[in-house]
């Protein structure tokens, strides 16, 4: 890959640079404000937490809402199980996080930066505190830190608003939404810290700096985590508009030939290989083709395991953490879970193919927060995809429902 | 002349009682675990008065009727 | 009026409003725990429920004012809204203020039940599981003067009746499927301050 930029300076694997060398390598703090905003519009920078929604918008939506009782939240979640974007990005370049976080909270007008960061991320906590003890005292000073419980709801952000507000991280109903109340009654901001981080070099080099990165007509750079079957599986920044492919390479190759890739994590979609092999890697581009780039997963899976008893054991996953506040996601997807399982063990039947058409539309849209409907885009994706696996599955399990020492399912072997 | 009327539905205080569908069947059915689905698209002039009963037998107070402006529909 | 009259028709408004009580009462726990079958809708035992609480106010309202208005008794409308301000029986009088005033906030807020949101009339509402036993207090403490067989037959109807159902109520969990589930999930993402 040859322009680094969130992960230019320093080799990824020497640990946190500090900041004393990212003033060295990037200079002073840029300036914040109705600018900046502007700056960050004109890029067309997407928001890398899951939904792509764009960055400067949202910073003008609370701006807007904002009299100085705006709060920023750093979204270090990390709750995807395969995702280590972020993790690997608060270890590594936790001052351009910092950077971001407090440009944006100039910006809008914030009296308050929140770090929430994954509970079970150590060496990331470690070096965004760090981090911040460096940092000048009026910056120290608005800023607090707050573990984010690892349960896959966790990084919504109207749960990360109500961790703050009342202590439990439980999505609750919008509107209104966080960006117009939110932590204390003020309009909050939620940003993921990816997105934090390509606003502060933006910040520094512009807009059009940004949009000079970039394949096949999209811009900027973005983070991917390469899993499954690949020998050299880990975190990559691409430029956006890289294939599937491409990034496969950089990631090692695949170790065996593959069936499916799931693209954008658990909330995703499956794509037959053969098919998203030449597929960019940029949120326009894949809404184009009715995918999402979700939370930058891309994942391989090998034709020796079996699509039907993978989306058995992410849907098993996904059921399971429901926050159970809402009775068609907490059901619904449980029930959907049971006959994908049914499935994949005891081999096709009409009556289960049947329920899983007709429950995954009864469920759609009908929970508070998206995670039901993140959940049937991914079965729905793997019916669409693999027709024919499921409607002939024979009885085996090839799936894992692996245990974490924690107790908690993991969903599927994508990581081997 | 139609004002456009959409049932909001607090999805977390539902708790699937079930009373709007027994008083609206029309707009309102209930899914496999008894929760309720909402028919999409705005309440029809000649259901309000139905509707405004649903809203106020809901025991949890789930339901309101909203003027549409740009609302994510109930389902 | 005749005075005996007033005092007949007070204890037969006060004999009937307990009746009544008890009726609504019973409904409502019956609507808690979801009772319903193809021939009786759930709105059917909100309505009723509903309907009744605001007819049993009327004989309430009727009881109340045909005693205050007996010459016999010698209460002032005073006694009507505040507990144990009464010569005549203070005690067992005041307990029925006090059930007709909880109840005047039960229905009350019910009546406004939108404004005030679903918590805070909830609260409220459990107040009935007061209300009800100091109404049968009442009964039994100011009503003892040549109580009939059939009444005494007829108040431990009710306390029966509202007894089996209020038992039921409290052995039976929450109706809400989700309930456990919920508070598991809580309980694994609470970060709250020593908890």
């Amino acid at each position: 890959m040859s322009r680094l930029r969130l992960l230019a300076g320093r080799d990824i694997t020497s640990g946190a640079e500090d900041f004393t060398e990212h003033v060295r390598r990037l200079g002073a703090q840029p300036a914040a404000g109705p600018a900046l905003i502007e700056t960050i519009v004109r890029s067309g920078l997407t928001g890398r937490g899951g939904a792509s929604f764009p960055v400067g918008l949202k910073w003008k939506s609370v701006a807007a809402h904002s009299h100085g009782s705006a709060v920023v939240v750093v979204n270090g979640a990390e709750g995807e199980p395969h995702s280590k974007k972020d993790r690997m990005l608060m270890t590594t370049r936790p001052h351009l996080i910092l950077d971001g976080a407090f440009l944006a909270a100039h910006s809008v007008r914030a009296r308050q930066v929140v770090l929430y960061i994954g509970e079970e991320h150590e060496a990331a906590r470690n070096a965004m505190l760090r981090a911040l003890a460096e940092r000048r005292p009026n910056e120290r000073k608005i800023t607090r830190v707050l573990g984010a419980p690892p349960r896959y709801v966790a990084g919504d952000s109207s749960a990360v608003v109500h961790l703050v507000n009342a202590g439990i991280a439980t999505p609750m109903t919008t509107p209104p939404s966080p960006h117009e109340r939110g932590v204390e009654g003020g309009p909050t901001l939620v940003q993921n810290v990816e997105s934090l981080a390509h606003a502060a070099l933006i910040a520094r080099h512009g807009d059009a700096w940004y949009r000079s990165a970039g394949r096949r007509g999209a811009a900027g750079t973005l983070l991917v985590t390469v899993a499954g079957g690949v020998s050299g599986p880990g975190v990559h920044e691409i430029e956006a508009g890289t294939t599937v492919a491409e990034a496969v390479e950089m990631a090692g190759g695949v170790t065996e030939p593959a069936r499916a890739v799931l693209i954008g994590g658990y909330f995703g979609s499956w794509v037959p290989a053969e098919h998203a092999w030449d597929l960019p890697l940029d949120s326009a581009m894949l809404r184009e083709r009715g995918l999402s780039i979700g939370c930058g997963v891309v994942g391989i899976l090998h034709h020796s395991s079996c699509v039907v008893c993978e989306t058995a054991g992410i849907m098993r996953y996904l059921a399971a953490e429901s926050s159970a506040q809402c009775g068609p996601c907490f059901f619904g997807l449980r029930a959907l879970a049971d006959a994908c399982s049914r499935v994949a063990e005891r081999g096709t039947n009409p009556d289960d193919m049947h329920r899983l058409h007709r429950w995954a539309i009864d469920v759609r849209g009908r929970g508070a927060c998206h995670h039901p409907d993140g959940a049937v885009t991914f079965l729905q994706s793997a019916l669409k995809s693999f027709p024919d696996d499921f409607a002939h599955h024979p009885a085996h399990w090839r799936g894992q429902g692996r245990q974490t020492p924690a107790g908690r399912a993991q969903g599927a072997h994508l990581d081997e | 002349m139609s004002r456009d009327v959409q049932f909001l539905v607090d999805r977390i205080r539902c708790d699937g009682h079930g009373l709007c569908a027994e008083i609206l069947p029309e707009l309102t059915r209930l899914d496999d675990w008894g929760y309720p689905i909402f028919a999409p698209g705005p309440v029809p002039d000649q259901l309000l008065p139905l509707a405004q009963k649903a809203v106020e037998s809901c025991p949890v107070l789930a339901l309101a009727l909203k003027r549409a402006e740009r609302h994510r529909t109930a389902r | 009026m005749s005075d005996t009259l007033l005092w007949y028709t007070t204890r037969a408004a006060g004999a009937v409003s307990l009746v009544m009580l008890s009726a609504v009462v019973v409904l409502g726990i019956l609507s808690t725990l979801r009772v319903q079958s193809p021939n009786w809708p759930r709105f059917l035992t909100t309505g009723l429920h509903r309907n009744l609480a605001l007819l049993t106010l009327v004989f309430l309202g009727l009881h109340i004012v045909t005693a205050v208005v007996d010459p016999f008794t010698h209460l002032g409308w005073l006694a009507a809204v505040v507990p144990f301000s009464s010569y005549y029986r203070t005690f067992w009088l005041g307990l029925g203020t006090i059930a007709f005033l909880l109840l005047l906030a039960i229905v009350a807020t019910s009546l406004v039940r939108g404004f005030l949101g679903h918590g805070a009339w909830r609260a409220i509402h459990w107040l009935t599981y007061a209300a009800w036993p100091v109404a049968v207090l009442h009964g039994f403490g100011t009503g003892t003067d040549g109580w009939s067989f059939w009444l005494l037959v007829l108040a431990w109807a009710c306390i029966i009746a509202v007894g089996v159902a209020a038992a039921y109520r409290f052995m039976s969990g929450p109706r809400d499927p989700l309930a456990s589930a919920r508070t598991a999930f809580r309980a694994d993402v609470n970060r709250r301050e020593g908890e």
